[in-house]
C-alpha cells in the first residue's frame, strides 16, 4: 500500500509531552517538514530553549543543544560561528526570547547572524503555570496578573517582529500562526524561507508564530483560537516585516 | 623556537591560545584582562577565526558553550565581576561536559572594587562559583612564560576530560612584560570529538548536548561518572613548585604574583638565618595536598604560612592539607593592594622569633 502522509525524518518517533491541543506539535513537524524537503538534516544544529519546548532536542532527529533559559541567541551564534556551513535553528517561547534573553535576541538580529530564530509567542509561561509573559496582553489574566495585566503597573506587551524590523541585521521576519489548513500552510512556507534566507547567508532570520495555550488559558483548543483570533492577532498582526530578498527583487 | 620575545601578560596568553588551536574567541570589555581582547580582535580575522566581542559577558560564555559543543577550541577571558556574570553558563557548561577555556585576570572586590591585582576570587574559582556539583580545573601561573605554557595545558585538559579550564592570573600577571618562547602544538594530536553537535551527516545518530536530566537517578549517575573524571584529574594533573620544604620551619605557601614575592621574602628570611620553604600551588584545583605531605613527613614541628591577595581564602585548603597536624598562619593585603617582600619578612621573624 502506498504510504500517503508519515512522520518527517527530521522528527523523532517518540512521544511529545506537550498538553492536548497545543500548537507546538504542528509548528515542531512544520519545522521537520521543512528540514526534509530542503534535505539539510545532517547539516542542521538546533538549539533548544528553558520553557515548554525544553524537550525539543528529543524531538528533532538533527544534532541539539539546550540551552540557559534565554540564552539560545547566544548559544547559536557560538555554534555558527564554530559551524559556519551548517544551518543553526533556535526554537524559543515569549518569555525565553523577549524577556530573560532579549538582549540576546536584540543582539542576533543586530549582527545579522545567519541563524533562524522559530519563535513560539502564547502571551504565557506555560511550563511554569501560566503567568505573565512579556507579551501577554494588556487587561489579560495570568497566574502573576490575576486582576489582568494592568499596564500601568506591569508594561506593556512587545511586538518582538515590529521591534527587530527597525534593525539592519535581519534578512526576514515574519509573523504567522497555525489556527487554521490556509494558516499552517503560510506558516510553513514562511519557515521553509527562512531556513532557505539562511542558507543564502542573507543574515538573521525570525518566523513568529502566534499561538495559544489551553491548558493555561483554562480553554477549549478551539476556545482558544478564538479568543487568539479575537485578541491576539489584534496586537500582532500576521504579516511580513521584513524581508531583504524582495527588496534585492525590486 | 627559541626565540624569546618580550610581550605582556595579556598578549602573550592571547597568542599561546592560538598556537594551542584556539580560532574561537567571545568577550566582553572589561579591565584589566581587556588586551586579550584587542589582541584576538587583531589576529583572529587575518587566520579565520573568530573574535566576536558580544553584548554581554553572560551571551559570551554562552557563545563559548554553543562553539565547544560544536567541537571546536575556544576561550573567552574577564575580570571578576564579568566572571561573576558568567557563572550561569560555566555551570551549564560543566554539566554538559563541554571543554573550553576561562580566563580569569582577578581583580579587588566585591561588586565593582577596583581594578588592581587580587586573589579574592580563589573561593569562587575553586569552590564552585556556578550551581551544582562540579569543578573547574584552575591554573595559576606566575610568570608570563607559566601563563603561556598552562593555556596551551589548559585547551589539553579540557579536551582530554570534558571540562572547562580556568586560568587565573591577576591584573599584575596580565599588565607586566616578560620574555617568552612559544612551544609548537601538534594539532594532529587533537582529539576526535565524536560527541561534538557538528552536524549528523545522515552518518551517525544525533548528539545532543544538554545538562537537564529530570530522572533523579539518571542525573545521579552523569554526576558520578563526571566525578571519575575529576578523580583522574586529581590523579594525573596535579601541578606545584616546592622548594626546601622538609628542612623548613616556616613554609611559605603561595600562588601567581604573590609567590614571586613571597620567594624574595624566602630569600631575605634565608639570609637572616631563618629555615625557610615554600609551596607554590600550580593547579589551585585539584589543589596539592601531596606538596603538604611531603613537607610533613620528617616532622610536623614547623608553621605553614599561607599568603594571599584576598583576606584569606586559599588558606582554608591550607588548613585541610595540614589537617591539624602543624600550625597554619596567614598574612594577606586586599582590595588591589600587593604585598612588599619586607611585610612577609616581617610575618615570617614574628613567627620564628629573633635571630
Amino acid at each position: 500500500m502506498e504510504k500517503v502522509f508519515q512522520r518527517p525524518h527530521a522528527l523523532s518517533d517518540v512521544s511529545f509531552h506537550y498538553c492536548p491541543g497545543c500548537p507546538h506539535g504542528i509548528v515542531h513537524r512544520l519545522v521537520a517538514e521543512v528540514i526534509d524537503e530542503l534535505g539539510i538534516e545532517g547539516d542542521t544544529i538546533g538549539v533548544a530553549p528553558v520553557g515548554c519546548s525544553v524537550f525539543a532536542y528529543n524531538y528533532f532527529e538533527c544534532d541539539m543543544q539546550e540551552a540557559a533559559h534565554g540564552r539560545a541567541p547566544a548559544v547559536a551564534t557560538g555554534i555558527k560561528r564554530a559551524r559556519p556551513d551548517k544551518v543553526v535553528f533556535t526554537y524559543q517561547g515569549d518569555g525565553d526570547l523577549a524577556a530573560i534573553g532579549t538582549a540576546e535576541t536584540v543582539h542576533i538580529a543586530a549582527r545579522g547572524e545567519n541563524v533562524t530564530t522559530i519563535f513560539i509567542n502564547n502571551a504565557i509561561y506555560g511550563m511554569t503555570g501560566g503567568q505573565m509573559a512579556p507579551t501577554t496582553l494588556a487587561g489579560q489574566v495570568t497566574q502573576t496578573s490575576p486582576y489582568g495585566r494592568d499596564i500601568k503597573t506591569q508594561g506593556n506587551p512587545i511586538r518582538v517582529c515590529e521591534m527587530l524590523s527597525t534593525l539592519d541585521g535581519p534578512a526576514y521576519i515574519e509573523r504567522v500562526t497555525v489556527d487554521t489548513v490556509a494558516h499552517i500552510k503560510k506558516a510553513k512556507a514562511a519557515i521553509k524561507k527562512a531556513f532557505q534566507t539562511q542558507m543564502e547567508g542573507k543574515g538573521f532570520t525570525l518566523i513568529e508564530v502566534v499561538s495559544t495555550c489551553p491548558t493555561n488559558w483554562g480553554m477549549s483548543p478551539q476556545e482558544s483560537f478564538e479568543w487568539m483570533r479575537e485578541n491576539m492577532l489584534k496586537h500582532y498582526p500576521l504579516g511580513v516585516y521584513k524581508d531583504i530578498t524582495q527588496e534585492e527583487e525590486a | 623556537m627559541g626565540n624569546k620575545i618580550l610581550m605582556k601578560g595579556n598578549e602573550a596568553l592571547a597568542e599561546a591560545a592560538i598556537r594551542a588551536g584556539c580560532r574561537h574567541f567571545f568577550g566582553y570589555p572589561i579591565t584589566p584582562q581587556t588586551e586579550v581582547s584587542a589582541y584576538m580582535a587583531k589576529k583572529m580575522p587575518k587566520i579565520g577565526g573568530t573574535f566576536l566581542q558580544a553584548e554581554s559577558e553572560v551571551s559570551a560564555i554562552n557563545m563559548v558553550y554553543g562553539a565547544g559543543g560544536a567541537g571546536v577550541r575556544v576561550m573567552t577571558s574577564s575580570s571578576s565581576p564579568g566572571i561573576s556574570l558568567k557563572q550561569e553558563g560555566i555551570s551549564y557548561i560543566a554539566g554538559a561536559d563541554v571543554p573550553c577555556v576561562i580566563v580569569n585576570i582577578v581583580r579587588g572586590g566585591p561588586g565593582l572594587g577596583g581594578i588592581q591585582p587580587a586573589q579574592s576570587d580563589y573561593f569562587q574559582a575553586t569552590k564552585g562559583g556556578g550551581h551544582g556539583d562540579y569543578h573547574l580545573v584552575v591554573l595559576a601561573p606566575s610568570s608570563i612564560q607559566e601563563m603561556v605554557d598552562l593555556t596551551s595545558d589548559a585547551f589539553d585538559i579540557g579536551d582530554k576530560y570534558r571540562c572547562p579550564v580556568m586560568i587565573m592570573g591577576d591584573g599584575m600577571l596580565g599588565q607586566m612584560m616578560e620574555p617568552v618562547e612559544f612551544k609548537d602544538t601538534d594539532a594532529e594530536s587533537l582529539p576526535e570529538k565524536e560527541w561534538a553537535t557538528s552536524g549528523t551527516g545522515m552518518k551517525r545518530k544525533k548528539n545532543i548536548i544538554n545538562s537537564l536530566f529530570i530522572e533523579a537517578s539518571e542525573l545521579e549517575d552523569l554526576v558520578l561518572e563526571r566525578q571519575k573524571r575529576y578523580d583522574a584529574i586529581i590523579a594525573n594533573e596535579v601541578r606545584y613548585e616546592a622548594i626546601d620544604t622538609e628542612e623548613a620551619d616556616i613554609v611559605l605557601v603561595a600562588y601567581g604574583t604573590t609567590a614571586r614575592i613571597a620567594k624574595t621574602a624566602m630569600a631575605k628570611a634565608k639570609e637572616k638565618g631563618y629555615k625557610v620553604g615554600i609551596i607554590r600551588p600550580i593547579t589551585l584545583w585539584p589543589f596539592p595536598f601531596e606538596a603538604f605531605e611531603k613537607a610533613l613527613s620528617k616532622n610536623t614541628n614547623k608553621t605553614f604560612l599561607a599568603v594571599e591577595m584576598s583576606m584569606g581564602q586559599m588558606v582554608e585548603d591550607v588548613r585541610l592539607a595540614v589537617n591539624g597536624r602543624a600550625d597554619v598562619q596567614f598574612f594577606g593585603r586586599t582590595g588591589g593592594v600587593v604585598p612588599t617582600p619586607n611585610e612577609i619578612l616581617a610575618k615570617i621573624e614574628e613567627i620564628g622569633g629573633a635571630k
